[in-house]
């Protein structure tokens, strides 16, 4: 059906490449703004080509924080950000893997309406439950810590989803190979079942981590010291300005910074979740 | 070592479905006992129940002495090899086998001597550092069947364990199974719905039927002497001929005494007790045949005929075959041509009658 025609090719590669400009560029003009020095950046007329003021900002950016508009140095906001981001991610595999565990494997009473309670949490993002999580965090004194960013994040009817129908397609004969084995229901899901679930893992690992390193709303409402702030609130900080101007170059230094851990966390584990693909075999 | 003793065993699932009604037998120290029937049958079920697997409703299953209904899989001091092989996909050969050990906290020497023994005994040797997912099917097979060796039980406990594999290699297996059962000297009990597999494999036979058991016996007795007409034609291929019989005049002729004449109702014939002869032998039968069609496998043929008329009052047939078809298997390559008239006689003491509705054997 395929038919082979240079034109083809040709029309496909234009539109591919374009698609990769429009998206490429944006973070291009990020990577040279951060090169150049402020006046240079506000000066109206950005220059595509690198400046000379690479190192003085980002050494600016990471160790001193920006002027009053950005007080806390990025390194600080980065250690927080990937504190939370991991913190979500393993919280929530670990969380998600031992529900849907329980849900699949075990029979106890409402166990349908637990799974189906775990389902529905599902039409409830952090947006709409978030004066009620806020409450709850406020009076547990949780404001401003690292548990308070994570812990109301954890909960994940996604990953539970998603584990869940992985277990559904692992066979029942090497439960009952198992138990015949002498494995009880912890070696059972130690032994056989977690290591049976990597890629599962890493793929959740990978979509749990950017999902955790991108939360705005929620940390934005909970965290008022500087010192407990994420990146992406830093960024944000840095633009919003009353009495002078934003310092664009540092603000698009740490942009550059705050897509760092993502695309080295992608990178890293698709290697291992294309081979976790590849390898299993059920 | 040990005898494993049924006691009026019996399932009910939730749902009120009784797939197990009351099973009695025992297979007795180092004996290989085969569970066959067709599909849906609660053989399958009675075997996971024996393992532990699956609950017993009522009854009591016996293990070596020791009533085991409500004692873990584990605990049973048994070993299971699936249909699927269910081996770890994620560990080598070697933990696959030693995996059951570990979780027993046997010392890892012992280990290692009884992981050898068995891929010394299974041919496995070389491939002890491999994943399962590197194997071909028949070397998973034996895997399992390490797996279970390894344990020293005292019952191995088979559920299907060749019917992934391709006919060259189930056959092989099923001798290699044979022979390593007569060495070890464990009792097992094998499910399968293969016939062939069933009469080759068997000390004690248990066919059975929508969870009840049709027969228990030696398979040749068996094949001799069915008990039903269900067991006449599952055990044997092609299926024994089945006719029912229609008058008592004529039920008189071939039964002995006039109160099994009077119970008599269905006429069975092996297809192999045929021999196809122009002349009838004295109390026996002859039926007036039409070749249909002729199968060819070398060694043998099946003949299958249409009876031209109801000669000696063999009607209808009930079986699996079409109204009036008969089978013949007759030796070597020779046949009759289709469209052929041809007789085809069977002495007396091969005939079986059953009563009309086929639950009871009537010895002529």
């Amino acid at each position: 059906m395929v038919e082979h025609r240079p034109w083809n090719d040709i029309i496909a590669y234009a539109i591919l490449t374009l698609g990769v400009f429009i998206v490429a560029f944006p973070v291009y003009v990020a990577v040279i703004a951060s090169t150049h020095d402020a006046a240079t950046v506000v000066g109206g007329r950005m220059p595509l080509s690198p400046g000379g003021h690479a190192l003085e900002n980002y050494y600016r950016a990471v160790f001193l924080g920006g002027s009053r508009t950005a007080p806390e140095p990025v390194g600080r906001l980065l250690l927080n950000s990937f504190i939370t981001a991991m913190g979500i991610a393993v919280g929530k595999i670990c969380i998600s893997i031992l529900s849907a565990y329980a849900v699949v494997y075990f029979r106890f009473p409402f166990r349908k309406t637990a799974f189906w309670i775990i389902f529905v949490t599902l039409m409830l993002p952090v947006e709409v439950r978030i004066y009620p999580t806020y409450k709850v965090v406020a009076d547990l004194r949780m404001l401003d810590t690292y548990a308070g960013l994570i812990l109301p994040l954890i909960a994940s009817a996604t990953g539970t989803l998603l584990f869940r129908q992985f277990f559904m397609t692992v066979p029942d004969e090497l439960l009952e190979a198992s138990r015949i084995d002498g494995a009880g229901p912890f070696r059972f899901f130690w032994d056989t079942l977690l290591p049976l679930s990597v890629t599962t893992i890493s793929a959740l690992f990978v979509i749990q981590f950017i999902y955790g390193w991108n939360q705005y709303l929620w940390p934005l409402l909970i965290t008022t010291q500087d010192s407990m702030q994420t990146i992406v609130i830093g960024i944000r900080k840095m633009l919003v300005t009353t009495d002078e101007l934003a310092e664009w170059q540092l603000a698009m230094a740490t942009a550059v910074l705050a897509m760092l851990p993502p695309v080295a966390v992608v990178v890293f584990m698709q290697r291992l979740f294309v081979r976790g693909l590849v390898e299993t075999e059920k | 070592m040990a005898n494993v003793v049924l006691r009026d065993v019996r399932k009910t699932y939730a749902g009120g479905f009784e797939a197990i009604k009351g099973i009695d037998f025992e297979v007795g120290d180092g004996q290989f006992c085969v569970l066959v029937g067709p599909s849906g049958c609660g053989k399958s079920t009675l075997l996971r129940m024996v393992a532990g697997l699956e609950t017993i409703t009522s009854g009591d299953i016996d293990i070596g002495g020791r009533i085991v209904n409500q004692i873990e899989p584990a605990d049973r001091d048994i070993a299971m090899v699936f249909q699927n092989y269910a081996l770890y996909p994620h560990m080598t050969v070697y933990n696959n086998m030693a995996y059951g050990l570990r979780n027993r906290r046997m010392p890892e020497a012992e280990i290692d001597t009884r992981v050898q023994e068995a891929a010394r005994i299974l041919e496995l040797g070389t491939m002890l550092d491999r994943k399962p997912k590197q194997l071909s099917g028949g070397q998973r097979q034996r895997v399992a069947m390490g797996r279970a060796i390894v344990r020293q039980p005292k019952v191995f406990l088979f559920d299907e364990p060749l019917s992934n594999l391709d006919a060259k290699l189930r056959i092989a297996m099923r001798v290699e199974i044979r022979k390593l059962q007569r060495r070890l000297q464990t009792t097992s009990i094998y499910v399968t719905h293969d016939q062939l597999e069933a009469m080759t494999l068997a000390d004690i036979l248990v066919v059975m039927n929508g969870g009840r058991v049709e027969q228990i016996g030696n398979p040749l007795d068996i094949y001799q002497k069915p008990a039903t007409t269900f067991v006449a034609s599952f055990i044997g291929a092609p299926p024994m001929n089945l006719m029912p019989l229609r008058s008592d005049e004529i039920r008189a002729q071939f039964a002995s005494d006039s109160r099994a004449a009077s119970e008599a109702g269905i006429l069975g014939i092996r297809p192999e007790d045929f021999v196809i002869s122009s002349e009838t032998i004295a109390g026996g039968i002859a039926l007036d045949l039409t070749v249909e069609a002729i199968e060819r496998v070398g060694a043998e043929t099946f003949i299958y005929g249409t009876r031209q008329n109801e000669i000696q009052g063999v009607a209808a047939n009930p079986g699996e075959l079409p109204p009036g078809e008969v089978i013949v298997r007759i030796p070597g390559a020779v046949a009759p041509a289709i469209g052929e008239r041809i007789k085809a006689v069977a002495p007396r003491e091969n005939l079986h009658l059953f009563s009309a509705d086929g639950r009871k054997r009537i010895d002529l």
